[in-house]
C-alpha cells in the first residue's frame, strides 16, 4: 500500500500523458490509432480489491476522455475491460495463487502468458470503445476490423514498454 | 431487506461495475445531445493549455507547409484586388464591395486540436469570446469549410468538424445551381456524400460542388469538393454523389472563422415568416 499508490499515480499520469499528447495524434492508415493508458490497469497488482480495479479504470478512460472531447466513452470500455480482468486472469493461469503485491509483468509470468492476456483484455477494450462509439449493428464487419487492427498496434506498443520495463532475472527486489 | 444488502455485497463487484458504466453512459449520452458540462471538453482550462503548448511545439514542424499554405492564399488574395483588374473603362465595377453592404466578416484562429479517425469530430481553437467569437459562426480555410463553432470560453472554442454524424450542409453543384445536402458518412475523411439531386441533373465527375449561402452560417460558393463518383441507389430517386473534399481534414493550421454580419436579422424574419 504505502509507497505503491504514489508508484500507480505516477504511472497513470505517465500513461494518459503519452497517451493524449503523442499517440491520440497518430491515425495509421486514417483511423487506426494506438493505445497505451489500458497499460496502468493491466498492470495492477494480482490481489487489487475489486472495487479499487473499477475505480481506477474508470478515472484512467475519463482522464483520456477529457482530452479527446469522447466523454464516457473510454471510461466505459476501460471499466468493461476491467471487469473483465478477473475472469481472464483465472481462465488463463494454471496457479492462481499470486505473491502479494505481484504485478503482471514479463519477469513473474513469462512472456507467453503476458503476451495472451495482453491480447485478450486489449481486443476486449477496443471491442467495447468501438462499438460504444460507432452505436449501429450494422457495422459490425468494419468495428470488428477497426479493432483487430487497433489491438495489434497497441499490442506492440505496449510489450515494448513491458519489454522496457522488465528487469533481469534475480535482480527483483 | 437484510438479505438484499447481503446480496449486493456479495455481488458488490459486479454492482459497482454496473453502476460506474451507468455513469459511463450518462457522460456519453450527456455528451450525445451537446448538453456539454462546461468544464469538461477540450475548450477547459487544463485541455485547452496542454493542447495549445503542444501545438506551438509541434507547429515547428510544420513551417514550411504553412508557408506555402500562406503564400497561395496570399496569392489568391492579390488576384481579387483592383489593381490585378485590367481598366477598360474610367471605372471598376465591383457591385459587392461597397463597405456598408458587407456581409461576412472573418477571424483567423488556430487550430491546436483535432481528430479525424472518430464517427464524431472536434476542433479546438486558441481563440474564444475575448476574441469575438460566438457559437454558430463557421469556420472555413481557403480550402473550403471546416465546421461551425459549437463552444466558447474565454481564450478557446470548440468546434463541430465536418466530420461529424448530425453535420449536414445545404450545397450546391457550380456550374448549374441544383441545390443538394453534404453530409459525411465515416471511415474517410477525405470522401463526403452529397444526396437529394434529382436524376435529370447533368453530372460529371470533376464538377466543383460549392456552399450554397442558404444556412446564415456560410457565405455562397465557399468550396467543398468535387464531383469523384455518382449514382442512382436501388429504389432511390435521388443521386447519391461521392465527393472528394478539397480540405485535408487531418493537416489543419490556420483556418478562418466567419461572422454573419445580418445573421440575427434573417433568423428572426424568417422565424417570423413561419409563424404566420
Amino acid at each position: 500500500m504505502d509507497l505503491n499508490i504514489f508508484k500507480h499515480t505516477g504511472r497513470f499520469l505517465i500513461l494518459i500523458s503519452i497517451q493524449v499528447v503523442i499517440l491520440n495524434h497518430i491515425y495509421f492508415g486514417g483511423y487506426i490509432t494506438p493505445h497505451i493508458y489500458p497499460l496502468f490497469i493491466l498492470l495492477l497488482p494480482f490481489d487489487v480489491k475489486g472495487w479499487v480495479l473499477l475505480v481506477a479504470a474508470f478515472f484512467s478512460g475519463l482522464g483520456v476522455d477529457m482530452f479527446s472531447d469522447s466523454m464516457g466513452m473510454h471510461a466505459s470500455a476501460s471499466l468493461f475491460m476491467a471487469f473483465m480482468r478477473p475472469t481472464i486472469i483465472r481462465l488463463i493461469s494454471v496457479k492462481t495463487d499470486f505473491d502479494q503485491g505481484a504485478e503482471p509483468r514479463i519477469e513473474n509470468n513469462g512472456l507467453g502468458w503476458i503476451l495472451l492476456y495482453t491480447v485478450l483484455l486489449l481486443f476486449i477494450h477496443h471491442m467495447a470503445l468501438f462499438v460504444i462509439e460507432v452505436f449501429r449493428f450494422d457495422e459490425i464487419p468494419q468495428i470488428l476490423f477497426r479493432a483487430l487492427l487497433s489491438t495489434a498496434f497497441s499490442l506492440l506498443i505496449i510489450m515494448i514498454a513491458h519489454l522496457l520495463m522488465a528487469k533481469p532475472a534475480g535482480s527483483r527486489t | 431487506m437484510r438479505n438484499l444488502f447481503y446480496f449486493i455485497a456479495r455481488h458488490y463487484f459486479f454492482f459497482l461495475f454496473l453502476s460506474l458504466q451507468a455513469v459511463a453512459f450518462a457522460l456519453i449520452f450527456q455528451n450525445h445531445f451537446y448538453q456539454r458540462s462546461a468544464f469538461i471538453n477540450s475548450a477547459n482550462y487544463l485541455t485547452g493549455n496542454v493542447y495549445g503548448t503542444r501545438s506551438d511545439i509541434a507547429q515547428y514542424f510544420n513551417l514550411r507547409s504553412i508557408n506555402e499554405e500562406l503564400a497561395r492564399d496570399n496569392n489568391a488574395l492579390l488576384e481579387n484586388i483592383p489593381g490585378s483588374y485590367l481598366k477598360t473603362d474610367q471605372h471598376i465595377f465591383f457591385f459587392n464591395d461597397t463597405l456598408h453592404r458587407k456581409q461576412f466578416s472573418y477571424i483567423n484562429a488556430r487550430v491546436i486540436n483535432n481528430s479525424v479517425r472518430n464517427r464524431n469530430n472536434y476542433i479546438t481553437l486558441n481563440k474564444g469570446r475575448k476574441h469575438g467569437i460566438k457559437p454558430d459562426m463557421g469556420v472555413i480555410t481557403p480550402q473550403g469549410v471546416i465546421g461551425i463553432v459549437k463552444e466558447v470560453s474565454a481564450n478557446f472554442s470548440a468546434v463541430i468538424s465536418f466530420l461529424h454524424s448530425d453535420m449536414q450542409l445545404s450545397a450546391k453543384i457550380k456550374k448549374n445551381n441544383h441545390l443538394g445536402s453534404i453530409l459525411w458518412e465515416g471511415y474517410n475523411h477525405e470522401k463526403a456524400t452529397m444526396m437529394y439531386i434529382p436524376p435529370h441533373v447533368q453530372l460529371e465527375t470533376g464538377d466543383t460542388i460549392v456552399t450554397s449561402g442558404f444556412s446564415h452560417i456560410f457565405p455562397e460558393g465557399i468550396f467543398l469538393g468535387t464531383i469523384s463518383d455518382y449514382e442512382i441507389r436501388r429504389g432511390d430517386n435521388f443521386f447519391t454523389i461521392e465527393v472528394e473534399l478539397a480540405n485535408d481534414f487531418n493537416n489543419l493550421n490556420f483556418v478562418h472563422v466567419v461572422t454573419n454580419l445580418y445573421q440575427s436579422e434573417l433568423i428572426e424574419l424568417e422565424a417570423a415568416a413561419k409563424q404566420k
